[in-house]
């Protein structure tokens, strides 16, 4: 069973104990754990079940590779599901569970998957899936979709909070193990600003664990030393719980750091994502173990060795009383020295290696423990945990030589260095023969916008191994003089070996896990080979082989090997999946930061805003301002309050808030010669002090926006856009300024927000406007389509006569600040007048009403400003304007495009939205024909009837046609093309 | 005038560092070409300060000139007398191709004060306060929005951004200085 030793444990503080529960156990722990020790120190071998075939799953490593152990943390809105339990912190109170199993962990129905193993091989899903066709909706995705995912989604809100922030650096370090450190010391004395990332709570790495000295001093006070002085340092940060997930062009680095994960409640934000941007990355990230493949090699209790020590050393546990060893390098030797030293017992260390030399072999038979030399293990007994081994000759078939009773099985096939960050951004690996592993070849490094390396690998992330070959590599990244020396033994070669025994038949072979968490064997690669897969991309994803949720940490380099082997090729050859970012998963949370809530996205607000709210408006979103859609009264519907907005504008008085407007000045001597490329009219000739409505293309000439221009002095004009619009139309000035006309005189300035900007609308305006005193706003002073500047009741305004509703109307813009003011003094002084608000909907059905066209209704990006009837807007004298080309090619010059009319209902209803005209016969594709479309279409309470608008094919010369309109549930509306202006023809109410 | 009031009529929050709406400023937009002593003189007699250089903030007098682009300043003037100084500034500048216009109403103006004030910052803006200049002024961004920032003062930073989204940068910074969420 596996427990805590009475003493030992370097990470965790036995004075402080805390209680943690697994699936509604509670286990004492002490502070320092983490989740895997938690429970391992609990006798909690078994943590979870494996995707496919439901297989008893127990810890494998010690960090951030381990592919089994995950769980579902904390409950309600602070449920996490998917947590590693290997780099989770344990706290007082935590609760876990574990996941993939139904009715329970120790008794799970999907483990009969299991015994039909056979039937579900690799490429499985692609196989089964295929057919009956019609299965695959009602029969296999349901399946598929009930058996997805491993952990459950959260339901509640999160209560936590998250941040990001920005740094910068000449150098991150990215580990802070003896690599890391010795680098990050070396750069910092250098003088460079240096910023140094540790995944875990505590810096050092394995050095600690392996408990060598450095420079005379015990590995662990060397460390201490190394941190306390860059801390000291003003131009370093060293920032433990953060882990690097990924590097992006240019130097920039994401981490996430984790704050207060482990003390949930306590007001500090849970997580926060710093985004770097550095010079240069020196990857000190050490190096993953790898398995080995033997038959059993998934049974819980089976770990990889430096695993197994390291909890032992840095917690105190004991995975068992008796755990076997087999390696094939001389470093798991050191796990068999850390469980002698905790008083545990090593039946034997089964090396594949023919012949075994080298010191710590040494060390460890010296004091008494048989080394099997050449020798492997056929098959792991056991089932929900280890109970033995069966020891075969590695060279042969599996027949067992000897049985070995354990409750633990340390293994260790080598270590494959961590070059996700290196690889991430394009750096290139090499395999080195040698070391046999993938490391960073430094001849092809990522490049930084210089096209210089940005990354340098040091130590065991760049295939340093030994501890003295560490040290020399990553002091020489920045460091003189020489690297600190290590009192370590030499290490001889170690041995590749990608099955064990080398000789196993299928019967083995489909035992030996490469992906414990996926269920992918060595028989399933072999398999997907012999079926003619031959890229490692390809069989990756046919065998879903390092696609779970680590990604491949520890499967990957087997994978690779035992592919290459059934393909008769060498391993480079085969090469690498693809490295992609983030290097462990990252939590939505993290990346959405402080973008939830109020602050989810910006709110643009008029200076009019508070007072829509505080009387009765529904809003409707314009862009990312909210506008008032209509202004309801007590027990009023939205219908209702729309259809008494409108009447009352054109039978009294209406406010409209317009601030959102565009409005963009557009100054200097080419002015003129500026606007008159932008606009289809003209602009230059306009006069001082007067209005003229325009059309803006884009150069395929496809109308863009609308809006009124107005001529403000001898150099400078004002133009408005539509709200959506300002931004956009501004950058367009800006870049036909900047990139196209570079050398034409002419500033522009974006004001939209310096104006509150109001219309007032209705017989009654002027009225209201006398009352307020100070300017003339007479017919005769002020007539249609012209402008003035004065004092408007105390105000200073700028007062526009235009009208997009057909009445008597005046727009008003006021300074910003005295926007509310403005509007409140115009409701009052309008109260004898009848006046009333009114929103966006009254607006929409008074413009059409009059026939008026709006930007996004009536156009969409394919409509040209000759498809709305309007080439009395065009000139026909301009030698050229944006969008002129455009509307010479044949399509959009074509006499039959569908263009601008009026429809009116036979039975006076309303017309669908966006509803097809039909023509007879169908096309190619059995559709039927149409020949037109509605673009706009209200309920009209002027009229006390439906009226739209739309485009039809040949639509003005057919008036009095009626056409069929197809709407829902069979229905079909019939309407009557009709003129567009369906209110006041002749405008006299307009130009009263 | 009386009745001018600013985005956030001056709201204010104490998180680990005091962030405050700053209420009405006057604030000129002057586009031209930098080099021309005409803009010099008309700048100095706007402002009495020289024309910045490349992001840099002078000040004199309680008056600023923040350079924005190229061709672009910003002259921070008492809001009172903007719409005055920016109608002296178009026949100052008369025979010169620039632009002179009162923005003070399109901005919303915030400062951070406090010992920790640039954390705030640096949780919202891609900006490395660490080497940002005592006299820089850095055009950037809070979050989605625009906003210009400068050191104002030994433990202040002052903020501009657009009026219209004044809520949402204040609720940025308000949720980047909650106590609890210091930077270390």
């Amino acid at each position: 069973m596996s427990t805590r030793l009475a003493r030992g444990g370097r990470l965790i503080d036995r004075s402080k104990p805390i209680t943690i529960s697994f699936n509604g156990r509670r286990m004492p722990a002490f502070l320092g754990d983490t989740l895997a020790s938690a429970v391992l120190a609990n006798d909690q071998m078994m943590v979870g079940r494996s995707f496919k075939y439901h297989r008893p799953r127990g810890i494998m490593a010690s960090g951030a590779e381990e592919p089994n152990a995950l769980v579902g943390l904390g409950a309600g809105p602070r449920f996490e599901p998917n947590q590693r339990m290997t780099t989770t912190e344990a706290f007082d109170g935590a609760e876990t569970a574990s996941q993939n199993h139904w009715p329970s962990l120790e008794f799970d129905i999907g483990a009969i998957n299991n015994k039909f193993s056979r039937f579900l091989p690799g490429g499985f899903y692609y196989k089964t899936f295929m057919w009956p066709r019609s299965f695959w909706k009602n029969v296999y995705e349901p399946f598929i979709r009930q058996s997805a995912g491993l952990g459950k989604v959260p339901t509640d809100r999160d209560a936590d909070r998250y941040e990001q922030a920005y740094a910068y650096a000449d150098v991150v370090v990215v580990g802070a193990g003896i690599a890391g450190l010795t680098a990050a010391l070396g750069a910092a004395r250098s003088g460079k600003r240096v910023i140094v990332l540790e995944m875990t709570p505590a810096c050092g790495g394995r050095a600690v664990v392996d408990g060598f000295a450095i420079d005379g001093q015990p590995a662990e006070g060397w460390v201490a030393a190394a941190v306390d002085t860059l801390r000291g340092m003003d131009n370093v940060t060293l920032m433990t719980r953060t882990m690097a997930t990924g590097l992006y062009d240019h130097g920039y680095l994401m981490a996430a750091q984790r704050i207060a994960d482990h003390t949930p409640g306590d007001g500090r934000p849970k997580q926060r994502l710093w985004r770097i941007r550095t010079a240069e990355v020196i990857t000190a990230t050490g190096a993953i173990e790898r398995p080995l493949s033997f038959a059993g090699n998934d049974i819980p209790g089976v770990m990889l060795a430096a695993a197994v020590r390291d909890y032992a050393v840095n917690y105190g546990i004991s995975i068992g009383d008796r755990t076997v060893i087999v390696t094939n390098n001389d470093d798991a030797y050191r796990t068999a020295l850390a469980l002698l030293d905790a008083g545990l017992t090593v039946p034997a260390v089964i090396d594949a290696r023919p012949t075994v030399t080298g010191a710590l072999p040494q060390a460890v038979r010296d004091r008494g423990v048989r080394v099997l030399e050449g020798r492997g293990i056929a098959k792991v007994h056991g089932g929900k945990r280890v109970t033995g081994v069966e020891v075969c000759v590695q060279a042969g078939e599996g027949a067992m030589i000897e049985e070995l009773g354990c409750d633990c099985v340390a293994m260790s096939g080598g270590w494959s260095p961590v070059v996700h960050l290196w690889s991430h951004c394009g750096g290139k690996l090499l395999w080195d023969e040698a070391r046999a592993m993938f490391r960073p070849d430094a001849n092809r490094p990522p490049l930084g916008a210089d096209g210089r390396g940005m990354v340098r690998a040091v130590g065991a992330a760049n295939g340093m191994l030994t501890p003295d070959e560490v040290l020399t590599d990553a002091h020489a990244a920045f460091g003189d003089g020489t690297a600190p020396q290590t009192n370590a033994p030499d290490e001889a070669r170690m041995e590749p070996v990608w099955i064990m025994p080398q000789g196993a038949g299928p019967k083995l072979r489909a035992k030996m896990w490469l992906d414990p968490q996926n269920d992918v064997k060595v028989s399933d690669v072999q398999l997907a080979a012999r079926e003619g897969y031959e890229s490692v991309e390809h069989t990756k994803r046919y065998t879903t082989l390092g696609m779970a949720t680590d990604q491949g940490k520890i499967s990957n380099i087997n994978g690779l090997a035992v592919l290459s082997d059934a393909l008769h090729q060498q391993i480079p050859a085969t090469g690498t999946t693809t490295f992609r970012p983030p290097y462990t998963p990252l939590t939505l949370g993290t990346i959405a930061a402080e973008a939830r809530g109020e602050i989810f996205q910006p709110l643009r607000r008029t200076p009019i805003h508070e007072w829509h709210e505080a009387h009765g408006v529904e809003w409707e979103p314009v862009g990312l301002w909210r506008r008032p859609f209509c202004y309801k009264r007590a027990g009023e519907t939205t219908h209702a309050a729309v259809n008494r907005e409108v009447r009352n504008t054109r039978t009294n008085l209406g406010l409209l808030d317009a601030s959102t407007l565009g409005k963009i000045l557009v100054k200097g001597p080419d002015a003129g010669k500026f606007l008159d490329m932008l606009y289809t009219g003209v602009m230059s000739t306009l006069p001082v002090g007067k209005c003229r409505y325009g059309l803006m293309c884009n150069e395929q000439g496809f109308l863009s926006d609308d809006g009124v221009v107005v001529r403000l002095s001898e150099d400078s004009w004002l133009c408005h856009t539509t709200s959506g619009g300002a931004d956009r139309i501004h950058g367009w000035m800006e870049d036909w300024l900047q990139c196209e006309w570079w050398d034409w005189k002419v500033y522009t300035a974006n004001l939209t927000e310096q104006f509150a900007q109001i219309a007032v609308v209705g017989p009654n305006a002027r009225k209201v406007l006398e009352k307020l005193g100070g300017m003339d706003v007479s017919k005769a002073t002020l007539p249609f389509m012209t402008f003035a500047e004065g004092q408007l009741g105390g105000f200073n305004a700028r007062v526009f006569r235009i009208s997009f509703s057909g009445e008597l109307s005046y727009e008003i813009a006021v300074p910003a600040s005295e926007g509310r003011a403005f509007w409140e003094k115009l409701i009052e002084a309008g109260q004898e007048f009848g006046v009333m608000p009114y929103g966006t909907e009254c607006l929409h059905i008074l413009r059409a009403e009059k026939g008026f066209i709006m930007i996004g209704d009536e156009t969409d990006g394919t409509v040209i400003p000759q498809d709305l009837n309007m080439a009395w807007a065009i000139s026909k004298k301009k030698p050229d304007y944006l969008g002129k080309r455009g509307q010479e090619r044949s399509f959009l010059a074509s006499p039959d495009r569908w263009k601008l009319v009026g429809l009116e209902t036979l039975d006076g209803s309303v017309l669908p939205e966006g509803a097809y005209a039909v023509a007879p016969g169908v096309n190619a594709n059995g559709q039927r024909n149409v020949q037109g479309r509605v673009t706009s279409t209200y309920f009209s309470p002027t009229l006390n009837r439906g009226i739209a608008m739309g485009l039809v094919k040949h639509g003005p010369d057919r008036m009095g046609e009626v056409l069929d309109f197809p709407g829902d549930g069979g229905k079909v509306h019939q309407a009557r093309i009709v003129d567009q202006v369906f209110y006041d023809k002749e405008g006299a109410k307009n130009d009263a | 005038m009386p009745n001018a009031v600013s985005a956030l009529n001056g709201k204010a929050f104490s998180g680990f560092a005091q962030i405050t709406e700053a209420g009405l400023q006057g604030m000129i937009t002057l586009r031209g070409d930098l080099a021309s002593p005409v803009i010099a003189e008309a700048v100095r007699a706007a402002t009495g300060t020289p024309v910045p250089g490349p992001r840099q903030v002078v000040s004199a007098g309680g008056k600023s000139a923040l350079w924005m682009s190229p061709d672009e300043l910003l002259l921070l003037v008492p809001y009172a007398d903007a719409a005055g100084i920016a109608a002296q500034l178009t026949p100052a500048l008369s025979g010169e191709h620039a632009l002179a216009v009162n923005v003070s109403d399109a901005r919303a103006m915030f400062r951070i004060q406090g010992a920790k004030a640039a954390q705030v910052l640096q949780k919202l803006a891609p900006v490395d306060f660490d080497t940002l200049g005592a006299d820089e002024v850095r055009r950037s961004r809070l979050a989605q929005v625009a906003a210009a920032m400068w050191k104002s003062g030994p433990d202040e930073f002052t903020v501009i951004g657009f009026r219209s989204v004044a809520g949402y940068i204040m609720g940025l910074l308000e949720n980047a200085a909650l106590p609890g969420s210091e930077i270390a």
